[in-house]
């Protein structure tokens, strides 16, 4: 074995004064290791973020038998530790504690069974770093008859290995005991690989390089001038890479010529791996029982036409879900916050405070609720897509198509999602990887047709174009929805076509896509990723839907207007009372900025009352209709808007002229396909991006883009002779 | 020959990985080096991409990349050989110091 001393091995590896010990968990996508994390943490994870970057960090603790307690942290999934984004570049960071990151005291490395010589590869990465190691065989069910030997492996790296299946327990208290008994007398790292002579060269003078916090015992130096060589070069996006470090690393590759230093490591690194390959297994086991399964279920569902409909049915289903079944709970949570707010109004008494708790809290409080069941439904089907192997298999079958609009495959659930509603879709970029690809669909799914906006279509549609038929037969109502939903599509893809080509331009990445094997799903992760998911929301992107509902409250509702008398009579008073408000509103402070919007509104069509409405709708769309019921005074709640249309349709202008005509209606129906009428969705962008410059540059883009639109279409229809 | 051009079902060996850096570094770190054994399992239904089987593992890169991965057809004769982890590298044996 090495021959080197280990300099720092008495002070690196010596019992920290802390008793919190620090136990960071790596390992490949789809092998069990959220699973793990779980089991070994149980119900007290929480989900945070990297400091400085949008990549979630999973944080749990172990208690261990002598009743210390370990914090364990969950890293990203990842093949291999080079790297070359800030994303990537944090799990060499964790695992050697640069960069700020608190050094671990034991690295657990979850492996799967049987697909063993590639994880391994992230194993050896490892063990060559010398990190205080221990193995999870995982998914040791999975590998058939001749499981590979854990021995062996344990052997081969000196490094403890113990054989697990997260989903069933198996082999979970032989584990923990493992990372106490290591906690409390770790073992020393001892491997190292023979490399060729001429990549020895280079990596040595690498490792010169290094700058003093880098450093190490001379064989993690080596290591880590390994890790460099392999993740930096000219246009690398790594961060806090010293600069004495990258000049030697690309004059060393500039130096190696025709040889490919990334084959040389590699290679030799496999070569090693399937040298051994014969001593970990007892026998030949190409394919696994598993595997095997898996191949005959994707021949029918990656079929070209099966696997099509297939494909369709499992999108119709999510879509129904979130369109029209989550839509009882939406209506109870909207019922019962109504109560509320009726019962607040009836037994306090009047004044500013009553005004703020049912209007502003009750009704805020509500505004972030009632996004639930959508959040639920969605991450509890994205989180069985994840688990089942079938999100991979989305990616697969839609890239062709997403890729030709500068998408990610995996962007598909978000877009879909998106006829629902933006917010829960948001959420769910979170499924991809690249910070480009999930800023290039959080940017363009809000221009999908939301189920917030119908409400709005469906006032101006049976107010405007009530009976009318096209060509004599085409019910015009019918066509212009269905024409709606077109245009928000082909805008949502125009404008993928035009944002990922200038906004968020980002470097093209090749495609490389894991089709993890087929299994059941857990159902205990699904629900607790659903949940961690819905609390993520709530706390912080409800606390912002909240006091934005307040201030928009505050907006519409002051300077206050005087009480209406108490003394008139019941009839009167109720004429009284919408007058009053409809007063109210035209002199608070956002009606008089809808007054001053009047001019810049008017070439579109609207008056300074839809710019109230366009205001209030900020709160959700389908606040436009009871906004503008309030503005005209009309009596009546949400659920019966005939009073309103009549209103509309009775509406003049100054010049007798009425104010609604078919083009205003289209006009206005363009502007909300387009404008983003929606704080809810700008605060959940602020969330996912940790900026308050992207929300805002989609507030702007959007708008300017409704604005321009529902232009051309105002005048556009005017100079051919409508309206 | 390229990847690209490998017959659904077939085993071809890779002979060289080629185009852009991140790219050419993901493949082999997934165990795509030269001499490892590889299938092509299936295209998806719209053509591409491509899927691929190796070291008993799925995975899928585009027709486009497939065509920077240089690779010669495995002959008859060692078809029925189990396609693992048999691997002829021209490096240096590696061992362990």
């Amino acid at each position: 074995m090495n021959s080197e001393p280990d300099r720092e091995l008495s002070q690196s590896d010596a019992l920290p004064t802390s008793s919190r010990r620090h136990l960071l968990v790596v390992g490949n996508p789809n092998v069990g290791k959220t699973t793990l994390f779980n089991r070994l943490t149980g119900q007290n994870a929480r989900v945070g973020n990297y400091p400085g970057i949008t990549v979630e960090r999973r944080l749990g603790s172990l208690e261990l038998s002598g009743g210390e307690v370990a914090d364990v942290v969950d890293l990203p999934g990842a093949y291999s530790l080079a790297a070359r984004s800030p994303e990537e570049q944090i799990a060499i960071f964790a695992l050697l504690g640069l960069g700020g990151h608190p050094k671990p005291d034991l690295v657990l490395v979850v492996v799967d069974a049987g697909q063993l010589i590639r994880n391994l590869y992230l194993v050896l990465q490892l063990a060559e770093l010398r990190v205080p190691l221990v193995i999870a065989l995982n998914m040791i069910d999975e590998a058939g008859d001749a499981p590979p030997d854990a021995s062996a492996i344990a052997e081969l790296f000196g490094v403890p290995c113990v054989p697990t299946n997260a989903k069933s327990g198996l082999g979970l208290a032989a584990l923990e005991a493992e990372i106490g008994r290591l906690l409390t007398q770790p073992v020393p790292g001892r491997f190292s690989l023979d490399y060729p002579e001429a990549l020895k060269r280079d990596r040595d003078r690498v490792a010169e390089a290094l700058p003093t916090s880098f450093r190490s015992n001379v064989e993690r130096d080596r290591a880590l001038a390994l890790w460099a060589l392999s993740s930096i070069d000219g246009d690398d996006e790594l961060e806090g890479i010293p600069a004495e470090l990258r000049e030697r690393c690309l004059d060393v590759q500039r130096d190696a010529g025709a040889r490919d230093i990334d084959r040389e490591i590699i290679a030799t690194r496999y070569a090693f791996l399937d040298s051994h390959a014969a001593r970990i297994y007892s026998q030949a086991t190409p394919h696994p029982p598993k595997r095997a399964a898996s191949a005959r279920l994707d021949r029918f569902l990656l079929h070209p036409v099966f696997g099509f409909v297939a494909f369709v049915g499992i999108m119709l289903l999510v879509f129904l879900t979130l369109f029209s079944w989550a839509e009882p709970a939406i209506h109870g949570i909207e019922l019962a916050f109504g109560a509320l707010a009726d019962l607040s109004r009836a037994h306090l008494p009047g004044g500013v405070a009553r005004d703020l708790l049912t209007e502003g809290v009750i009704g805020g409080v509500g505004n972030v609720l009632v996004f639930l069941p959508q959040i639920l439904l969605l991450f509890l089907f994205i989180g069985l897509l994840e688990d089942s192997g079938y999100m991979a298999r989305v990616a697969y079958l839609m890239d062709r198509v997403m890729r030709a609009l500068g998408l990610h495959g995996r962007a598909f659930v978000p877009m879909l999602s998106g006829f629902a509603c933006a917010v829960p879709a948001i959420l769910a970029t979170r499924t991809m990887e690249r910070r480009r690809d999930r800023l290039l669909t959080m940017l363009v799914v809000p221009l999908m047709t939301c189920s917030a906006r119908l409400p709005v279509y469906t006032l101006l549609i049976a107010a405007l174009f009530p009976e009318r038929k096209l060509f004599g037969w085409l019910p015009a109502g019918g066509a212009l929805m269905v024409g709606m939903y077109a245009f928000s599509v082909l805008m949502t893809l125009l404008a993928a076509l035009v944002l990922g080509r200038t906004v968020v331009k980002g470097r093209h990445v090749p495609l490389i896509l894991e089709l993890p094997p087929y299994r059941v799903p857990k159902l205990s992760s699904v629900l607790r990723m659903m949940f961690e998911r819905a609390w993520v929301f709530l706390k912080e992107a409800g606390t912002v839907i909240l006091a934005c509902t307040i201030v928009l409250w505050a907006l519409l509702s002051f300077p206050r207007a005087p009480e209406p008398s108490a003394s008139a009579p019941a009839q009167a008073a109720a004429v009284e009372e919408s007058s009053a408000r409809a007063l109210a509103l035209e002199r608070s402070y956002g009606g008089r900025l809808g007054k001053t919007l009047e001019p810049a509104l008017a070439p579109l069509g609207f008056d300074w009352k839809i710019g109230v409405g366009l205001i209030g709708a900020f709160a959700a769309r389908e606040v436009f209709v009871s906004t503008l019921g309030v503005v005209y005074g009309v009596a009546g709640g949400d659920e019966d808007t005939t009073p309103l249309r009549q209103r509309i349709n009775a509406e003049v202008r100054p010049d007798g002229r009425p104010r609604y005509t078919p083009l205003t209606g289209l006009s206005l129906m363009v502007f909300f396909a387009l404008a983003c009428q929606c704080m809810s969705t700008l605060a959940v962008v602020r969330r996912e991006t940790k900026s308050l410059g992207w929300p805002l540059f989609l507030f702007a883009y959007m708008t300017t883009l409704a604005y321009v639109a529902s232009l051309a279409v105002y005048q556009g229809g005017r100079l051919l002779g409508f309206g | 020959m390229t990847l690209a051009e490998a017959k659904r079902g077939k085993l071809v060996t890779i002979e060289r990985v080629g185009g852009e850096r991140a790219f050419r570094r993901r493949l082999m770190e997934l165990g795509l080096v030269p001499g490892t054994r590889v299938e092509l399992k299936g295209v998806a239904p719209l053509g591409d991409p491509i899927e691929l089987l190796v070291r008993g593992c799925s995975l899928s890169i585009r027709r486009a990349e497939a065509r920077e991965v240089a690779v010669v057809s495995v002959e008859p004769a060692r078809m029925g050989a189990p396609e693992s982890a048999r691997v002829e590298v021209e490096l240096d044996a590696p061992s362990v110091t």
